[in-house]
């Protein structure tokens, strides 16, 4: 269905009787989590951003808003485990420098950020104390252990309002991202902002298009049964449009990771969230 | 033992007597249905749950048989009439002969 026709209808219900649940208004285990806001100033040709969950079947949507029939729980519950879990050469696990992973509240929707001149993720932040701190090897970008982890760590931010910094050190990395997003690539010689710009809330084939905010990441996809990161989806996308994909963890990457977070400023952090 | 099995439960911890409760089920597992190769081609042998059974207060509730078609990590929903306070025990039991087992009490007033 049309978004804006949508979103009238959701006006229109909630006119009619205010106590009837709006629909579109997504509350995991009775906490409220806001799923559409004001555009930040920076986007130029948007004025509402909506999170993804805002785009898929009711019946994708009702996944996310019980933590037990919520799929990608699985890989959290996966994660406390590993937090515990002594690794490397120097007998250290997570936990022994960390003691709660509830004091990580409020990362999540601060990433990524610039730290000594570079662009960081949350990926980069685990495979640092695994290198630097606990000898051990680093995790794969998309691997499992780490999309687990991110998820976990992000969890505890749950709910609380995507803000990261743009301006000062970030901002180069910033233009950069937003250059990638509006440069037109491969073979169908496409921009994200031809789909997740232009034409959110229309249907691509059986696909309802989002705007592409990165607010859920890692993501619980149906379609794959796993936990996706960011960027795993973002190569997904540069393959549908036939072109070559750049690498996990690079610096055009983690740039238009940052814009992209940036385009997503105000909306609840929704780790894990589970689409289609 | 299959790698990464683990049972989750949700039972309410209250009800009144001869009320319908839901209670939801899920097990983290593989389900390896037998019909994959790996990447040498040979085939990856079947690892499924093939039961899973419900019981309060050790009388049989549900028992169910699952098959390779089933998905990974099998989820049940099923509701249950609780007539006194007790214990719900879950169990699912692997190809591989590995029993798990969870149990959630109930307590009904």
């Amino acid at each position: 269905m049309n978004l804006k026709l949508w979103i009238s209808c959701g006006v229109a219900a909630l006119a009619t009787s205010a106590a009837a649940q709006d629909s579109n208004a997504l509350a995991v285990d009775g906490e409220a989590l806001l799923t559409e806001a004001a555009a930040p100033l920076h986007m130029e040709n948007v004025d509402t951003i909506y999170s993804g969950w805002r785009f898929r079947a009711s019946e994708t949507q009702a996944l996310q808003s019980d933590d037990f029939d919520n799929p990608g729980m699985i890989f959290v519950d996966q994660a406390i485990d590993l937090w515990a879990k002594v690794d490397g050469s120097e007998g250290k696990s997570c936990a022994s420098c960390h003691e709660n992973v509830e004091d990580f509240a409020g990362l999540r929707p601060t990433l990524p950020r610039v730290e000594d001149g570079e662009l960081v993720t949350m990926e980069n932040i685990i495979n640092e104390c695994r290198t630097e701190r606990m000898g051990a090897e680093p995790w794969k970008w998309s691997k499992g252990n780490m999309t687990a982890m991110t998820a976990l760590i992000g969890l505890q931010s749950r709910g609380m309002p995507v803000n990261v910094a743009i301006d000062g050190d970030a901002a180069p990395f910033w233009e950069k991202g937003k250059e990638l997003y509006y440069t037109r690539v491969g073979q169908l010689d496409m921009a994200c902002s031809n789909c997740h710009e232009d034409n959110y809330g229309t249907m691509i084939r059986a696909d309802h298009l989002s705007q592409g905010q990165i607010n859920g990441f890692p993501t619980y996809r149906l379609k794959n049964a796993k936990l996706n990161s960011s960027h795993g989806r973002f190569k997904g996308c540069m393959k549908n449009i036939r072109a070559t994909p750049f690498k996990e963890g690079g610096e055009e990457f983690k740039a238009l990771e940052l814009y992209l977070a940036s385009r997503g400023e105000g909306l609840a952090v929704e780790t894990p969230s589970v689409r289609n | 033992m299959a790698k990464g099995v683990k049972p989750r439960v949700k039972v309410p911890k209250k009800a009144s007597a001869g009320e319908t409760i839901t209670i939801k089920t899920l097990i983290s597992h593989k389900m390896e249905s037998g019909q994959r190769k790996d990447g040498d081609g040979n085939a990856i042998p079947r690892s499924i749950i093939n039961r899973f059974t419900a019981d309060f207060n050790d009388q049989n509730v549900i028992d169910v048989t699952l098959e390779p078609a089933i998905s990974t990590n099998p989820y049940f929903q099923f509701e249950a009439v609780v007539p006194e306070s007790g214990e719900f025990k879950f169990t699912w039991y692997d190809d591989d002969g590995s029993v798990y087992d969870t149990s959630k009490k109930i307590e009904v007033s």
